[in-house]
Order: structure tokens, then C-alpha cells, then sequence
């Protein structure tokens, strides 16, 4: 068996008391929630903190009325019929049951970026002399490239990002809101405008209609290969992208090309194809990259048909192998 | 018959869905201590120089071995005794142990491995077999052909190509089959300890206790008598744990050095690099064909990629052309392999061993033959199919047969006829059919004695004990060995203690592997019952003053019309009259009638056969693949247990479909001029896909009892055989749903989209190899089929035209 590093292991009971830990520890300490993405990065070794801090026992985590507490697990929402029916769909899809009673909001919004060449053990990443992301000089992906181009692997955040979410971060300092687009940086390794010392502690979101596709192998527990997020915002589509980049992200210029338009055919067509070119999957996840990129435009035309009301219950079963949320 | 037959819940059943079987990873000895085995970081290299000073002060280490303790070489096969526990000198895939560190916990084992100081000279990897053909240096073996070359292999049974060249059609394919490993859920594990008397003993996740024994004697330079091996129940074995294992070598050793027990569980990653997997084979299959859709002659050749080592290489690679003769009539067969060596975990055999590469190709070659003949794929197959105790152009005696029930019930209970070439576009269904063996008919090392031995046990109290070194590896031969011994003596199964699988206290059986123990050891196990029921009968009959041959036994009474004993009371009376009651049972499979070089891999004592439909939905805009229906049809010949029996079909299903649509053990070379690395691409079970229930279709499972001659009550095997059918129908019904040919495994939604792209632009609609490379095969030997004169032995090649 794979085992974790040592650790020291601190579960605060209220949020002061973490941002002061967190403050105090520095980079040596990482926050844990769920730890359904921090225990397995652990035991591959890809960090190996001196300290955890849980956020499990703390209260104002747990807030769970109309704004989200960044502890809240990704059971309770998919099981929330007055949450906006994109972020149930998102949810249900990360993972598996059991990951899913464990894993929270704020950790999926936080989870690292994936890559093949990374997300694997002490002794494979060896073989390879590492990468940039981890203990190496060199991206395998794009080996010109100075940037690690890792994948945004959560499926809630383009959901969130469609909808127009915000979220607050407080520490030791104080605390800042801010739209959930501005959390995110297009880079594999500094992949959050999050400050060590912040913790993520709520999520403010409206309800809208929207819905989200997901593109994986397995309906089971694969991790998307591409994320479809449409929400309809005063009458307008708007489409996020996940697992195309390494942040997830709204399509700009789909959305002003959405801007005011009926969702006929032909406007999702010209939709499916900006939002498509807006994607850049890289070799470094499941399936084929081409293909990957090939068939963007499909999904996001089933993403708009819905949010339009077309019935996709037959699409979706075979797509996801099963009707999440 | 009482107990055969009936659905009944398997002997194991309890303790297993109650969690009290105990497996390897549940021994917990007192003074345990734990081993890590340290592995190659590269590919290719030569070891210059290993230091074990630092990890040996680690606190908590006790022992670190290295390849110096190791001096002797060990393999399955007699012929590729290749492998060291520990590498040396040399190491040839990223994975290939170095050293074991022995610690207190298994924690303190992983710090201490990156302790050891181990400074490698790489040498350039080889990682294909294109590769392998073309560069003899640097060479991975010193021995085998030639340079990379391990393996070469040619027969003509007739001249093929002069039948080919005379047919009506002549059709070429060149076909592609991925490999792919076997992932059982439970990871290998072992415990090794001496016994009170100093004597070694190893419980192991193994389906093959004997061949571990030998390999440990051979090793480790000890008297067998010294070494005891207890196969584990297995958490699945698929053929995975039919190999000797580095850790189980490392672990006995370090057991004996130290006096106390070791033991080692291997993690996920590192079960994907002990592998001994589906083999990635490269096939052309060159047939000629009447116009009324006979086969003339079938020109195989392969290629095989062989992975670091031997394993069970040779014989998988025979297997690449061994049983396309047992389905259809084929006059002639001209039969061409080659294994190479590279430098990735070795392959090895998995469920269906070597056949379901060419078994790909043939069924598929087919589908195309009935389309270019127009002719239904299912009639085209019915008129040709082999006849029940017949000779094989490769001198194969084929037993009964029962594929033509098979193709018929799948035909009649998917609707074919209506449906077939009818459904709307993106709809499909396909048909294929396979067949494999029931037990290999030779040993994997020449000897004079029986494959299975089975020796039973009668207590005064009544009670039953079964004896037999097969090993349980979930496919329920427990559960099978019960049911025939209870059949047999009209008790009820759950009265029969099964031993099995323990090298100190079993008579020999080879063990779970080439569907051989429901067959192999089911005969024994009969040979032994009956045995034992003479005795009974005749000590019963002497009480009921009647002539044993009138007794029956049933019920769990012994009885003559109304008068009975129960079966306790006829045992006392036997063993009161006979003495304690005790018999063996041993079974040797029939001499096979080939007897040319390499007539060895192919003949079994029976041949099970399969037919199976797959219905298929194929979204034309993206390519994604939904399998909705399967209908399978398996010839058992007898069914023991169909509880068990419908689980190893839905099992195979399930594991033919995954290796249909995702699975591959494919390995990423990274830029050769910035690195040497060549690494398995997704040693994890989240990367390495594999389909998950969501993914299943509706099954329809009928199995067909045509009883054969050779198995106990008829019956044949049904772990394996299931299997080779689904990656072919797979292919088949995708043709029949958007028109789109997939020559090779895994069909991905990435590779139908291709080849509709192709197809839209008026190109041939196919993703699959476009080119077979020049193989140095040597000049075959030659063996006429029976009808043309042969007597099963090879003709020298100037008197071959002589004996035609
Ligand atoms: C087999 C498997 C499949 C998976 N599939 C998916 C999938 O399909 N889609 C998907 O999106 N995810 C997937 N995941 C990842 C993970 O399970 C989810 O993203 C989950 O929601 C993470 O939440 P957590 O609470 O467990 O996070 P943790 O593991 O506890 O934390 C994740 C990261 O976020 C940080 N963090 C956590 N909470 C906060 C906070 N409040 N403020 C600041 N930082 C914080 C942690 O320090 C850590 O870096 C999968 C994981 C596994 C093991
Ligand atoms: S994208 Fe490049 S740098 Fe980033 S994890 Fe992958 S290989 Fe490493």
C-alpha cells in the first residue's frame, strides 16, 4: 500500500483560530477538508506538508442556506433541490459516491490541476526525471514551454462560473469577496489567486437555470476531460469551460455572441464552434486530444439545448451512463 | 443427478460475503516484519554499482537483499529461465526489482529504499516490436534467436498459399490487438515464516502453488521437502498470479535469513509492472474462399510483443495461431509467429491465453468475407462449421462441439434475422464466435504424471475431506470439486471440506490456469468418489443383504428401495469392514494425436465454444460507443454449478468488453532526444481505463449442454471461452451500425470518428495497421493434415510434395 508521509495534524474549531494557524505555519501547512484530492497528491508525494490544518470541525464552514459554506460536501448539494440545477448536475458528477460524501465545495474549487506525466507516484515521476510542477526542470506536455499547462480538473467551478458565482476568503488579515472568474490563474502550478494564508469559506451564487456536460470515459469516477457549464443570466446563455485549459473559464466570446439571442439551432451551432476554437486540450489527459477538442462543439450544443428545454434525458444516459441531479 | 446441474450457492459463499476468507493481505504473524522491493528506474540499464550501507543503518531495517543473494535464474517455462528475483547486473523495464529492504513496517521499508544508492548505465530502450526487428543492439537477452528477436515459430499444415492462390477470393487483413493486464481487485500479496521445525512456508495470492514450490526449491537451493507453498484464496487471478514472482522469491529468502515472517503486498502500480498480460499482437491473416463461402486455406502470421521476459511467452505465442482450426473447416493452415523482446513488463497469459488476438482477426475477417459474398454472417459460419470428433488440419482432435446450437440460440433470441443490416442508422448488431481449451494437454515441464491428483478422506463421524492442489482463485473450483465428490455420494455438498491449493498437504495439481480444474481435477475428483462409493456399496449391500451394484446413493442415505442407511452409518460399516477409508483420484488428459515439434501447445482433452451478438449504438457526430445488448450462447457441455457458471460467462463479458472498448497497457516513450525514458502510461486503476458496471449492457446468457466424452458429467470449461467472442462482435456490430471498420482493440470513440471522417470524404472507412514489417520467419516445418496423408508428425521439405 501507498502511505502518507508524517504529518502534524490540527483541527481548529473555529475559523480565527485556522487563519491563525495557517498564518503562523506558512507554506508548510496545507488545509484539508474532504482530503479526497490532498491524501491521494500525498501519498504520489507531489507535497508532503509538515502540517494539516482541518477545516472539518469548523462551524461557519458548514453554512448551508443561501450562501454555501466552502465545507458543505458534494452530497448535501447534489441532494438540495433549491440549488441551481447546473451545480447539482456538476456535482453528482465528480467522483464517486463515497468521494462525494467526503469531498466539499471548497476543496473541488481548490483541487490541484491535473496532468498524466504528474499525477502519478513518487517512483514513476522518478523514471521521467519529474517535470516543472514537481521537483523537475522540464514539461513533458509541451517541452518548449516555460509554463506547466496541467489541466483544471473541477467540475463544479465552470458550473459556478456560469452562474456567476463569488466567493469570499478570509485570513488572519481579513477578508476579501470576489467573483469566482478572478480565483483562477491560466497556470498549472499557480493556479489560484489565493493567498497561502487564505481560506476559502463561502460561495455566494443565485439560482438560474443552467446545466452542465461533462465529458469523461467512465460515468463511474473519471475526472472530466471537458467541462460544458450554460446558465441563463438575464435572458442570456452564457457557457464556461473546464478541462480545457488550466483554469476554468467563461467563453468571452461566445457569451457576447450569446449576448441577446434566441437559442436557435443555428445560434447554438456558431456557439458550439467560437466556444470549441476557445479550447485547447493538451496531451496530457485521457483520450485523444484531437478528438477531445473535435467534439467540444457537440457538447456544448447539448449544454444549450437543455438550458433551451429540449428533452436530453436519452443523450445524457448515454453519455454519463446514468441521470445525475 | 442431485447436486450437478442445480443452482446452489457456492461452498465459499459464506465466508466470503461475510468477509471471513482470509487472503494473503489478512495474515498478520506474530514478529512480522514487512518488505519494499526497490525497482528500476529505467528502462534499459546496466546496474555499475548498489550500495546498501545507508539503508541498512536506517533504523528499522533489518535486511537489505540485492541480486548478489540471487545467484540462480528462475522462469515458468523450462525453456526461459530468465528471470533473477533480484536484477544483478541488468535491468530491462522500468519496474524490474533491484533490492528488498526488509523494516519493521512497511512505512520504514519505503524510507529506507531510497537510501540504497544504485548508479545505472542506461542503455537505449527498445520499446516495439517494429523496434525490436530492426535493432539487434543493444540486445536485452543473450539468448533467443537473434538480437531482440526471443521467438520464432512456422508450420505448414498443407500447402495454404497454393489454396489460397486457387480460391474464388482471397482476402487479407492485418489486424492489431492492444494489450491489456488483468486487474484483479486484490493486488498479489504474500506472507513467508518458518514453521516450529525450521521449514519454510509461503502463503501467496497464486493460482499456481505448485510451480511456485519448484521455482522456491530452484531458487532458493533447497530440498523441496523443506518448502511448503498455501495458495490464498485469490481476490481474482485471470492468469495474473500464474507466474513465479520477484516478491514471493525475496520474501521466502529474506524469511529464511532472518526467522522471522515477511511479507509484502504489492501496490496497485506495481502489480501493472509484474503484469504478465495480454501480449500486443500484430496479426495478417491472408484466407481464401469459395464462392459459396468455404475456407480454402488461412495464412496467419504474427507478431508478438513479448514485453522483458520469457514467462509463459513461447507458449502464448504458439497460441496466436493455435486454435483458429477448431471453429470452421480450414484444409489447409499455414501458421507464422514471432516474439520479440522489449523493454516493458513482460507479458504473459491472460484469460483466454494468446487466442483472443487471432480470434479478433479471424471473426472479423469473416464478417467481411459474408458482406463481400452477401451472405449472412451467421449461415456463412453455419455451413462450415468443424465436426464433432474430427482432426484439425494442425492435428487438434476436436470432441463435441456444440457451436452450432450456440450461433443458433443467439441468432433466435436477438431477433438477427429482423434486425440484422435493418436497425436505423447509429444502431448495430454484430456476431462472433471463439472456442478454447479445457486444460492444456501437456505440463509446462515434460514429465510422466498425471496433471491432477485429488485424494479424499471418509471420517466415521460422515464427514468428507477433499485433498487437492487446485487453487480457489474465486472461480469457485471449490465449489466445483464439492459438487462432484457429493454427486458421486449422494451427500450434500456443503458436507465436503475442501482442502485445496496447499503444497504440504495436496496431491499436485498444476493449478488455476488453461481452464483445466473443473475438467483435470473434476475427473480426479470422480475417479477418487467412486472409489470410495464401491466400498460403501459393497459394506452397505452386506447389511442390506442385496448386491452392491443395486445400492444407490442420494439424499445423503445409501439405500436399496426402501430399506437405508445414511451415509454416516454405511461409512462406519466400511471402515469397520475395509479399514480406514481413504482414495485417490488422478486424471492425465488423453495423448494428443499431433506429433511434430510444437504439436505440445494446442490439444486438450475438449474444446468449449461460444457464440455471442452485440448490439451496438454509435453516435455519429462524436463516435461514442454504447453497448445496450449482449447475447451470449456458451457450449459447457455439462453445467456443475450455473450459479457460478453464468458468473464466469458475465465475468468474461464484462472483461471482453473492457478490453473492446478501453483497456490497454500502453507505455509513453518520452522525446529520445531529451530522455531515455520508457514508462507505463497509467500504472493506476483511475487512469487505466477499464469499463465499471455503469458500462455493462442487459446480458442474455444461455449455456448449451452438449456433454463431452472427456469431461466429469460432460462438462467442459466456461472461464475463459466467453470472452474470446465480445471484442470482435464488438467490432462487427459498430460495421453494422455506422459502416466503419476498427481493425484493432481498444475501439475508442476517437478512432470512429476517424474513420467516418474517412468515410465522408470517400476514403476507406477503417482505423486499423496499414502495414505488417518483413519477420525473418524461417523455412516452416512441415506437417501434412491427415487428409492429405500425414500421420501427425513433420515431413522433411523435399518429401513434402511426395506425401500431398
Ligand atoms: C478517484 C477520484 C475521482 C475524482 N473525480 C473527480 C471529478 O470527476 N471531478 C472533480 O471535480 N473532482 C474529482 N475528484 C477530486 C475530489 O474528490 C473532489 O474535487 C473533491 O470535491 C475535493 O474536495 P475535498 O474536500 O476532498 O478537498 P481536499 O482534498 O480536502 O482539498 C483539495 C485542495 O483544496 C484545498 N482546500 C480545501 N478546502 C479549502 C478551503 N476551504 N480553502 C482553501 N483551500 C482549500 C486543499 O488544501 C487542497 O489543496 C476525484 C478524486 C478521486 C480520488
Ligand atoms: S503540464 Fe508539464 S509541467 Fe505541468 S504537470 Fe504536466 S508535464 Fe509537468
Amino acid at each position: 500500500m501507498m502511505r502518507l508521509p508524517w504529518f502534524d495534524y490540527r483541527a481548529p474549531r473555529t475559523l480565527s483560530e485556522a487563519a491563525r494557524i495557517l498564518a503562523g505555519e506558512g507554506p508548510n501547512a496545507a488545509l484539508i477538508a474532504g482530503g479526497t484530492d490532498l491524501l491521494p497528491n500525498m501519498k504520489r508525494r507531489q507535497s508532503a506538508p509538515k502540517v494539516l490544518v482541518s477545516l472539518r470541525r469548523i462551524p461557519e464552514l458548514k453554512r448551508n442556506g443561501a450562501v454555501l459554506g466552502a465545507g458543505i460536501t458534494l452530497t448535501e448539494i447534489v441532494r438540495k433541490p433549491e440549488l441551481p440545477r447546473g451545480l447539482r448536475q456538476a456535482a453528482a458528477q465528480v467522483a464517486t459516491v463515497h468521494l462525494r460524501n467526503m469531498g466539499t465545495i471548497g476543496g473541488n474549487l481548490c483541487l490541484d490541476t491535473r496532468c498524466n506525466y504528474y499525477n502519478q507516484n513518487y517512483e514513476w515521476r522518478k523514471a521521467i526525471d519529474f517535470c516543472l510542477k514537481k521537483d523537475g526542470d522540464i514539461c513533458w506536455v509541451a517541452t518548449a514551454s516555460k509554463r506547466c499547462v496541467a489541466m483544471s480538473s473541477t467540475d463544479c467551478a465552470p458550473a459556478l462560473l456560469a452562474l456567476g458565482a463569488r466567493v469570499t476568503l478570509v485570513s488572519a488579515n481579513g477578508e476579501r469577496e470576489l467573483p469566482l472568474e478572478e480565483l483562477y490563474n491560466n497556470d498549472g502550478i499557480d493556479y489560484l489567486h489565493r493567498r497561502p494564508d487564505e481560506i476559502l469559506t463561502e460561495v455566494h451564487c443565485a439560482n438560474a437555470p443552467s446545466t452542465y456536460w461533462k465529458l469523461r470515459r467512465r460515468g463511474a469516477f473519471d475526472f472530466p476531460v471537458l467541462g460544458v457549464a450554460a446558465a441563463l443570466i438575464d435572458g442570456s446563455a452564457r457557457l464556461a469551460l473546464g478541462a480545457v485549459a488550466s483554469r476554468p473559464f467563461l467563453v468571452a466570446k461566445a457569451n457576447d455572441f450569446l449576448r441577446g439571442k434566441q437559442l436557435t439551432d443555428d445560434v447554438i451551432d456558431e456557439a458550439g464552434r467560437i466556444a470549441a476554437s476557445r479550447a485547447k486540450p493538451m496531451d496530457n489527459a485521457d483520450l485523444d486530444l484531437y478528438w477531445r477538442k473535435e467534439v467540444t462543439a457537440a457538447f456544448v450544443a447539448y449544454a444549450l439545448r437543455e438550458l433551451r428545454g429540449d428533452d436530453l434525458r436519452e443523450t445524457r444516459s448515454r453519455i454519463a451512463r446514468y441521470e445525475p441531479a | 443427478m442431485n447436486v450437478v446441474g442445480k443452482p446452489r450457492r457456492r461452498v465459499d459463499g459464506r465466508a466470503k460475503v461475510t468477509g471471513q476468507t482470509r487472503f494473503a493481505d489478512d495474515f498478520a504473524l506474530p514478529r512480522m516484519v514487512h518488505l519494499k522491493l526497490l525497482r528500476s528506474p529505467h528502462a534499459h540499464a546496466l546496474i555499475e554499482s548498489l550500495d546498501v550501507a545507508r539503508a541498512q543503518a536506517h533504523p528499522g531495517v533489518h535486511l537489505v537483499l540485492t541480486g548478489k543473494d540471487f545467484p540462480v535464474t528462475f522462469g515458468i517455462l523450462p525453456v526461459t529461465q530468465d528471470e533473477y528475483a533480484l536484477a544483478p547486473e541488468h535491468v530491462r523495464y522500468v519496474g524490474d526489482p533491484v533490492a528488498g529492504v526488509v523494516a519493521r513496517d512497511e512505512q520504514t521499508a519505503t524510507e529506507a529504499l531510497d537510501l540504497i544508492e544504485v548508479r545505472y548505465r542506461p542503455l537505449e530502450p527498445i520499446a516495439t516490436p517494429e523496434e525490436a526487428l530492426a535493432k539487434p543492439e543493444p540486445r536485452i537477452h543473450a539468448y533467443g534467436e537473434r538480437g531482440n528477436i526471443h521467438r520464432l515459430q512456422a508450420f505448414q499444415f498443407g500447402d495454404a498459399d497454393a489454396a489460397i492462390a486457387a480460391s474464388d477470393h482471397v482476402f487479407e487483413d492485418i489486424f492489431f490487438y492492444e494489450g491489456n493486464t488483468h486487474l484483479p481487485i486484490e493486488q498479489h500479496a504474500c506472507v513467508a515464516a518458518l514453521d516450529a521445525d525450521g521449514k519454510l512456508t509461503l502463503w501467496s495470492s497464486t493460482q499456481v502453488p505448485h510451480y511456485v514450490h519448484r521455482a522456491l526449491a530452484r531458487v532458493l537451493r533447497m530440498p523441496a521437502s523443506q518448502i511448503r507453498v498455501i495458495a490464498t484464496p485469490n481476490g481474482g487471478g485471470f492468469g495474473g498470479k500464474t507466474d513465479i514472482c520477484n516478491h514471493e522469491l525475496v520474501a521466502a529468502k529474506a524469511a529464511l535469513v532472518l526467522g522471522r515472517p515477511v511479507k509484502i503486498c504489492l501496490n496497485r502500480e506495481e502489480v501493472f509492472y509484474m503484469h504478465r498480460g495480454r501480449h500486443p499482437v500484430l496479426m495478417k491473416f491472408r484466407t481464401g474462399v469459395t464462392k459459396d463461402g468455404k475456407l480454402t486455406g488461412m495464412h496467419l502470421q504474427t507478431l508478438v510483443d513479448g514485453g522483458a521476459y520469457g514467462s509463459y511467452g513461447v507458449a502464448s505465442t504458439f497460441y496466436t495461431g493455435a486454435l483458429q482450426t477448431v471453429t470452421y473447416e480450414l484444409p489447409r493452415y499455414q501458421f507464422e509467429a514471432a516474439r520479440v523482446f522489449t523493454n516493458k513488463p513482460p507479458c504473459g497469459p491472460k484469460r483466454g491465453h494468446g487466442t483472443p488476438q487471432p480470434r479478433y482477426g479471424q471473426e472479423i475477417q469473416l464478417d467481411k468475407i459474408a458482406e463481400r459474398l452477401d451472405k449472412d454472417p451467421a449461415e456463412l459460419r453455419l455451413a462450415m462449421l468443424a465436426k464433432p470428433n474430427s482432426l484439425t488440419a494442425n492435428w487438434l482432435r476436436i470432441g463435441s462441439i456444440g457451436l452450432e446450437q450456440c450461433i443458433k440460440t443467439v441468432v433466435e433470441r436477438s431477433d438477427w434475422k429482423n434486425r440484422y443490416r435493418k436497425l436505423p442508422q447509429g444502431r448495430g448488431l454484430g456476431l462472433a464466435c471463439g472456442a478454447y481449451l479445457c486444460g492444456a494437454g501437456l505440463p509446462i515441464y515434460w514429465n510422466k504424471m498425471p496433471q491432477s491428483g485429488v485424494q479424499l478422506l471418509l471420517d466415521r463421524s460422515g464427514q468428507v475431506t477433499l485433498f487437492c492442489g487446485a487453487t480457489e482463485i474465486g472461480q469457485g473450483s471449490d465449489d466445483v470439486l464439492a459438487a462432484i465428490v457429493s454427486e458421486v455420494l449422494g451427500i450434500d455438498p456443503y458436507e465436503v471440506r475442501c482442502v485445496t491449493g496447499d503444497t504440504g498437504m495436496t496431491p499436485v495439481d498444476l493449478g488455476s490456469y488453461s481452464s483445466r480444474v473443473t475438467l483435470m481435477a473434476g475427473n480426479a475428483a470422480i475417479q477418487a468418489a467412486q472409489k470410495l462409493k464401491s466400498m460403501l456399496a459393497e459394506a452397505a449391500a452386506e447389511d442390506l443383504e442385496v448386491a452392491p451394484e443395486r445400492i444407490s446413493f442420494a439424499n445423503g442415505r445409501v439405500s436399496f428401495e426402501s430399506h437405508s442407511l445414511t451415509f454416516a452409518e454405511a461409512v462406519v460399516l466400511a471402515e469397520a469392514k475395509f479399514g480406514t477409508l481413504g482414495a485417490v483420484g488422478s486424471y492425465s488428459p488423453p495423448r494428443a494425436p499431433g506429433k511434430y515439434k510444437g504439436a505440445g501447445v494446442g490439444p486438450s482433452p475438449a474444446y468449449s465454444y461460444t457464440a455471442c451478438v452485440v448490439e451496438a449504438q454509435v453516435d455519429p457526430r462524436t463516435g461514442w460507443i454504447t453497448i445496450p445488448k449482449i447475447w451470449i450462447a456458451h457450449d459447457i457441455g455439462r453445467t456443475i454449478n450455473p450459479v457460478l457458471a453464468r458468473g464466469q460467462v458475465e465475468g468474461s463479458v464484462y472483461m471482453g468488453l473492457s478490453e473492446a472498448l478501453m483497456e490497454e497497457q500502453v507505455f509513453r516513450r518520452l522525446p529520445p532526444k531529451l530522455s531515455r525514458a520508457l514508462v507505463h502510461k497509467m500504472p493506476s486503476l483511475l487512469e487505466y481505463k477499464s469499463i465499471t458496471s455503469l458500462e455493462m449492457p442487459e446480458m442474455d446468457t444461455v449455456l448449451i449442454e452438449d456433454p463431452d466424452p472427456n469431461g466429469p458429467f460432460g462438462a467442459k470449461e466456461v472461464g475463459q471461452g466467453p470472452l474470446l467472442p465480445v471484442p470482435p462482435a464488438v467490432a462487427n456490430a459498430i460495421y453494422d451500425a455506422v459502416g466503419v471498420r476498427i481493425d484493432e482493440i481498444p475501439i475508442t470513440p476517437d478512432k470512429v470518428m476517424r474513420a467516418l471522417e474517412k468515410k465522408a470524404k470517400g476514403e476507406a472507412p477503417r482505423v486499423g495497421p496499414e502495414r505488417f514489417p518483413d519477420v525473418p520467419y524461417p523455412q516452416p516445418l512441415i506437417v501434412p493434415p491427415a487428409w492429405e496423408g500425414g500421420d501427425g508428425s513433420e515431413v522433411k521439405r523435399h518429401d513434402a510434395a511426395a506425401v500431398v
